[in-house]
């Protein structure tokens, strides 16, 4: 059983087990337009909840990637550096940005679900 | 103040436009196709772009004019012939540049092309240089319709008969709707393409039928994209009042004739330059990874001193890479120098190259 959370800075975040998979929301890429760079963290490396954890740039400007919750980085997604427009493709499925071993899943719990997202998406855009 | 709108506010709207203020306009920066799109729909295609925030400034007068021009601008402008068009600035005793533009000789006098920023001053200034001796007009009443692209000239030739015999930086009266439409063959963005002077009441009218024969409205993010590619100046970025036409390596748009004589505004400084070389040049900056190297990045040579910085850059669609361009200290700008850039603290490496990052292979008359 994965459970799907959101944060206020547009990330969406799966849980399974202690591995948390997470990338940008879909109204964050119709925000930022097309995407044509991204930087992830290194493998290994350790992150803490609302830390930057990359970056992705469209045409007009760079924006910082944070990690919803605090963890270890396991694995990044090569496939959105090599080809940043995935990430407009497919946001919330196959353009993942980084996995980690989630530090402590009580973090989960400030987060938004899908329902309370939209509306605070929907909300943030006007 | 309340920021303006063009004519083509609502044909912006029904095609969806996503807005930014520029300039004190509510200008469009991209539409539903976004603007990797809309770049490279204009480089295979036509593009349409609504330039009305544009200053279109008209000077009536005649041979004095001419005369009172050339103290102000480094052109030689009693040899312009009628409907012709030049690129030129306007400098400040300093060579500083205030403003870049476009000056075309029509019947009456001269028409000049303003940025959108600078077009309230530059009337200003204009006007006192001009001792207010001529008629001059910032026509508020007239759109300014960009259409670029290798398909353009077959589009707008089929709704404005004969404008694909204009020549390259020359213009001239067409009649739409019987409307008098002043038409040139000039753009921004390294694509053939005509820019459209028409009065207010006929710019959503003639941009609908462009529309309707296969050009689309593109915004002014990939105007930006499309211009940077093509190695062409943004005023407030790539010019500015502490940049000389020399430093911006745009000495070519300086007329020689005028060079050896003098008496334009900056002419000392300009002719002290081009003998004595400058200190900082503006060069073309090609990243080697994919990281983009946006204005006021800092450029560091290879033992790592500061030597210049960025003052555009964006990823290039067509390019499909980063391209930037920038200031470097004069002995780092030969081409296939080796410089690093600083983005978020760490150094990426990049060379100086030559502009246009992006040439056309098309050749007029081919289509």
């Amino acid at each position: 059983m994965s459970e799907v959370k959101y944060s206020k800075e547009h990330e969406w975040i799966k849980l399974e087990g202690d591995i948390a998979t997470i990338g940008i929301t879909k109204h964050a890429t119709e925000m930022l337009g097309d995407i044509v760079f991204a930087e992830l963290p290194e493998k290994g490396s350790s992150v803490e909840k609302d830390g930057t954890a990359g970056v992705v740039e469209s045409t007009k400007a760079a924006s910082d990637v944070y990690t919803p919750v605090s963890g270890e980085v396991l694995d990044t997604n090569q496939e959105i550096v090599d080809d940043p427009s995935k990430i407009n493709q497919d946001p919330e499925n196959n353009a993942w940005f980084f996995k980690l071993k989630i530090k402590d899943k009580s973090e989960m719990d400030s987060l938004m679900n899908k329902k309370d997202y939209d509306k605070f998406a929907k909300e943030s855009n006007s | 103040m309340e920021t303006k709108k063009t004519s083509l506010y609502q044909l912006h709207q029904d095609c969806n436009a996503k807005f930014v203020e520029f300039a004190g306009y509510q200008m469009p920066i991209q539409y539903s196709e976004g603007i990797v799109e809309e770049h490279k729909f204009t480089r295979n295609h036509s593009g349409i772009f609504d330039v009305s925030h544009m200053g279109q400034l008209f000077i009536y007068g005649g041979d004095e004019l001419i005369k009172d021009l050339e103290k102000i601008f480094p052109l030689d402008l009693k040899n312009l012939r009628l409907n012709h068009s030049k690129y030129s600035f306007l400098m400040d005793k300093d060579a500083g540049i205030q403003d870049d533009l476009i000056i075309t000789k029509i019947k009456e006098g001269f028409l000049i092309i303003l940025n959108a920023a600078c077009k309230d001053n530059d009337f200003k200034i204009l006007k006192e240089l001009l001792n207010e001796k001529y008629q001059m007009v910032l026509d508020e009443n007239r759109s300014l319709i960009a259409i670029q692209g290798p398909k353009s000239s077959q589009i707008l030739n089929d709704v404005i008969d004969g404008v694909k015999d204009l020549n390259f930086m020359s213009g001239n009266l067409f009649l739409f709707d019987n409307q008098k439409v002043y038409i040139t063959r000039s753009g921004y963005t390294g694509e053939d393409g005509f820019e459209i002077s028409i009065p207010n009441n006929f710019a959503d009218k003639l941009t609908r039928e462009l529309i309707d024969k296969g050009s689309k409205l593109v915004g002014l993010g990939a105007r930006d994209t499309l211009r940077l590619e093509a190695g062409l100046c943004l005023y407030g970025h790539d010019l500015d009042k502490d940049k000389t036409p020399v430093e911006a390596n745009l000495k070519w748009a300086i007329s020689k004739e005028r060079i050896s004589k003098g008496g334009f505004i900056g002419s000392d400084i300009i002719i002290k330059q081009l003998n004595n070389g400058v200190t900082k040049i503006r060069v073309g900056i090609k990243p080697e990874g994919r990281v983009i190297a946006r204005e006021k990045t800092k450029i560091f040579n290879q033992s790592d001193v500061h030597i210049g910085e960025i003052t555009s850059g964006t990823f290039g669609p067509s390019v499909n890479g980063p391209v930037a361009m920038g200031y470097v200290e004069n002995k780092f700008s030969e081409k296939n120098t080796k410089v690093f850039l600083e983005v978020r603290g760490k150094k990426h490496a990049a060379s100086v190259c030559s502009l246009p990052f992006y040439k056309k292979s098309y050749v007029k008359g081919s289509n």
